[in-house]
């Protein structure tokens, strides 16, 4: 369990380009939550993960995770950086080391495991971003660029963290890239229950496919925090604060402004789809 | 990171310096820092320290800003006047080592040490002045002028220039790239903090790696978009901002060399 | 505007033996004036496509033609590449200038370009892509789609007839994305510049007046976005996506309702199915 209070954060402070990052951002995200985080860039939300594993030290304001105060001096940092683990945006561009293998055992290997249970846990995350076995030996730079950010991923999933935190997984990839990365996401949450998955992108398309709920960050204040249905509902709201809406979401608030009686909080192509043909249906039928 | 260094930053402003032709200011900038190796006695450094104040207040340059440029070069300085403190050898002999009488102060030392420190610190000054009121352009164009006359010898005059522009727009970038990745492999459990030299040296890995391969990726794609925009090198290349000296640039010439005159005169008289 | 006749591209040896190519007997004509998105994923080489239209890399076979000038030529190397202006993907690593107005004049100051005219085209250049009031700031301090926009005033400074975008809106948030679309919407609508979008985004395609599929090296499709968008079931085997309204009304359809298919706009599938949803309202 996550729980932030009144937490602020002011950038560079005391110099020229002082900014206030975030302001009495509270929430809290239970175990096992598949959450994501949506606002437009400078909203805070990449300042807001990088405190959740004590990246960055906040200006006030207490984080706790599974009831140990993170912002406490005395805190074990190591303890914290095994349980939560952070993807950068771009992870690719991390990668350094002369094998694949090598690459996603560093964490391990830091955390002072043995060689025989690092070579479990390396094992174990390919399993889990679908990574094939002959990639262990060849070089991260050999590979594609959805190989490489996988190899990212597992390099941190290979720390077996509690919390998987990933910044914007799915930038610069083509829809094919895309959907790979999204269903290997959603899978890992299936899989693994007390998982909980936390993700900061700006697709809304993205967050409709495998998200439960949502934080929207703006202008470093938290403005919403509820499921996905619950938050689209408000898609009036959030094209305001210059989101982009899917189109079905639009839509939908189309045709109730038109005064159609059709649900507000419908957000994918599929129940759309569902929930229209039955109307149309019934229409056609009378 | 690389924030606290002065050098090389520019701040936009209207001063009499900022105005100043950007090959005048080289040129005299060079000259400020021969008069600061020739001098040596109190008066003359007195004079060079009123004329430097001087500097400062024309440019309209807040003070903190060079303060700051100093910091980074506290330990060259603390390292600088130690080694001449106790390494000059000299006669008025002010302090010996009661343990090892192989380390003395002597007057020689310590004046040695205070000329050393003052040297140090004017020339921060001067050239922090110089590129906080010189655009980078501005400057790399002035160094290109004034290294055209070397073409005779074969000094790629245009492509040093152009080296220097180009690395002066990537040491932001680059040093976010830096700190993002040492982030980023911080939360994978990474420790640059601790250890031994060795341990830290192979403890940089992770980082540098990333960060060369990166660069490269960005040399690379430069390259392609410089080609893009027709990049020829030198040949037939005009320029949006032409070089004027003026009337300012040559009064600001005949005060430094007035400030010379006095300066070393005060030198051989006191 | 350009011209490719039959091109082949490999990025193999003459003689290495399993020769792959990038790019294979593609013809495409590409008219004056005219906004062509070029659409593949990652690897269809729609790229390297784009990178022969102004001669950064040249044909393995096959001819490009831009404005009637043959890219192999090296005569005309920088008319081709002034003519047909690229910007790139990654907003970084294509600013020279530390200061965004120096930045403009780079590609006029390298073609030789009198001062007091590249101090007229640079102001003009921030103008059209509305960054005149960063002109003294610095590159670095600027966002993903300003610096882009930035790019864009740099090619524009070149006096182009046409403008390549390279997938210049893969690295960008929302905001940027829309802001550098309406950019160029504005250059192609008010200046007459020929725009060639290569991209993986399907809105982004949508806004243009054609659409040429790449897969494998191949134009597989090529037609106005509504024609290209309606085949459904072959765009997302190729690995593209099409317009969320066109999927749901592709789907209502092989449920047994009758709609048309060539509906791309939020804005007429919702007239669409108002008509469909009588008895519906509140």
């Amino acid at each position: 369990m996550i729980k932030v209070t009144d937490l602020n954060y002011i950038y560079q402070q005391g110099m020229p380009f002082e900014k206030k990052a975030l302001s009495d951002v509270s929430f809290e995200i239970p175990d096992g939550d598949f959450v994501a985080i949506i606002g437009h860039t400078g909203s805070g939300k990449s300042t807001l993960i990088q405190h959740l594993n004590a990246l960055v030290r906040p200006t006030s304001g207490r984080i706790e995770i599974d009831g140990i105060d993170i912002t406490d001096p005395k805190t074990d940092l190591r303890e914290i950086r095994k349980k939560v683990g952070l993807v950068f945006q771009y992870p690719e561009h991390q990668l350094f080391e002369e094998s694949v293998y090598k690459d996603i055992a560093f964490g391990p290997v830091n955390m002072g495991l043995s060689e025989e249970k690092v070579r479990e846990r390396v094992y174990e995350a390919i399993g889990l971003v679908g990574l094939d076995e002959t990639l262990l030996e060849k070089s991260p730079f050999e590979l594609s660029g959805g190989q490489k950010r996988r190899t990212a991923i597992a390099g941190v999933l290979s720390m077996k963290p509690k919390v998987l935190i990933l910044d914007e997984p799915t930038a610069g990839l083509d829809p094919h890239g895309r959907d790979e990365i999204l269903g290997q996401l959603l899978r890992l949450h299936e899989q693994n229950s007390g998982m909980t998955i936390i993700f900061v992108s700006h697709s809304m398309e993205d967050v409709a496919k495998i998200a439960k709920n949502v934080l929207v960050m703006n202008r470093g204040r938290l403005v919403m925090h509820g499921s996905v249905a619950e938050v689209f509902a408000r898609g009036e709201e959030l094209k305001k604060i210059g989101l982009d809406v899917p189109q079905i979401t639009e839509l939908t608030q189309l045709l109730i402004k038109d005064g159609i009686n059709i649900r507000p909080d419908v957000y994918t192509v599929k129940f759309a789809s569902e929930l229209l043909a039955k109307m149309i249906k019934e229409t056609e039928n009378v | 990171m690389f924030k606290d260094i002065t050098i090389g930053q520019y701040i936009e402003g209207d001063s009499f310096i900022h105005k100043m032709d950007a090959r005048m200011k080289i040129l005299l900038g060079m000259f400020y820092i021969i008069i600061l190796f020739i001098i040596s006695t109190p008066a003359a450094y007195a004079a060079f320290t009123l004329f430097t104040a001087l500097l400062i207040i024309v440019s309209k340059m807040p003070f903190k800003y060079i303060v700051r440029g100093l910091k980074p070069m506290l330990y060259i300085l603390v390292f600088t006047a130690v080694i001449n403190l106790f390494m000059t050898q000299g006669q008025t002999i002010l302090w010996v080592c009661p343990f090892w009488s192989a380390l003395k102060i002597t007057q020689e030392g310590l004046r040695t040490a205070v000329l050393m420190i003052l040297r140090l610190v004017y020339l921060v000054i001067g050239t922090s002045i110089l590129t906080l009121t010189t655009s980078p352009l501005m400057l790399t164009d002035g160094i290109e002028s004034l290294l055209k006359p070397f073409e005779i010898i074969k000094l790629p005059s245009h492509e040093i220039a152009m080296m220097m522009t180009i690395a002066i727009r990537f040491i932001p970038t680059l040093s976010e790239e830096t700190e993002k990745i040492i982030k980023a492999q911080t939360a994978r459990g990474a420790d640059f903090e601790s250890g031994n030299i060795f341990r830290r040296a192979k403890a940089m890995v992770p980082l540098l790696v990333p960060l060369f391969i990166s660069a490269f990726r960005r040399a690379d794609d430069l390259a392609v978009a410089m080609d893009a925009r027709c990049y020829n090198g030198g040949k037939n290349r005009t320029r949006m901002k032409q070089m004027k000296m003026t009337a300012r640039d040559a009064f600001a010439a005949i005060f430094m060399l007035i400030f010379a005159v006095v300066v070393i005169a005060m030198q051989k008289v006191m | 505007m350009i011209d490719v006749e039959n091109l082949s591209f490999s990025y193999d040896d003459e003689d290495s033996e399993a020769k792959r190519y990038v790019i294979e007997g593609l013809n495409l004509h590409i008219e004056k004036g005219s906004f062509v998105a070029v659409l593949g994923h990652n690897g269809s080489g729609k790229s390297t496509l784009a990178k022969h239209f102004n001669g950064i890399l040249l044909p393995s076979g096959g001819k490009v033609y831009v404005a009637g000038m043959d890219t192999t030529d090296e005569k005309h190397i920088y008319d081709i590449r002034s003519t047909a202006g690229m910007v790139f993907q990654n907003p970084d690593n294509q600013i020279v200038a530390a200061i965004v107005e120096d930045e403009i004049a780079f590609a006029p100051e390298n073609l030789g370009v009198a001062p007091q005219d590249i101090r007229k085209r640079v102001d003009e250049c921030l103008r059209i892509v509305h960054m005149t009031e960063f002109a003294k700031a610095s590159p670095s301090r600027l966002s993903g789609g300003q610096k882009q926009r930035v790019a864009i005033a740099g090619v524009l400074a070149m006096e182009p007839d046409c403008i390549i975008l390279d997938e210049a809106t893969a690295m960008l948030d929302p905001q940027g994305r829309r802001d550098v679309m309406t950019t160029i919407k504005d250059l192609n609508r008010e200046k007459g510049i020929t725009v060639v979008l290569i991209t993986h985004y399907m809105d982004e395609a949508a806004m243009a007046d054609r659409i040429v599929v790449m897969e494998k090296g191949k134009a597989v499709m090529d037609d106005v976005p509504k024609k290209v968008f309606s085949q459904v079931d072959r765009i997302k085997k190729i690995g593209l996506d099409v317009p969320q309204v066109t999927e749901l009304l592709f789907n209502l359809r092989n449920l047994g309702i009758d709609l048309p298919q060539d509906v791309i706009t939020v804005e007429e599938c919702e007239k669409i199915l108002l008509g469909k949803l009588k008895g519906h309202e509140k």
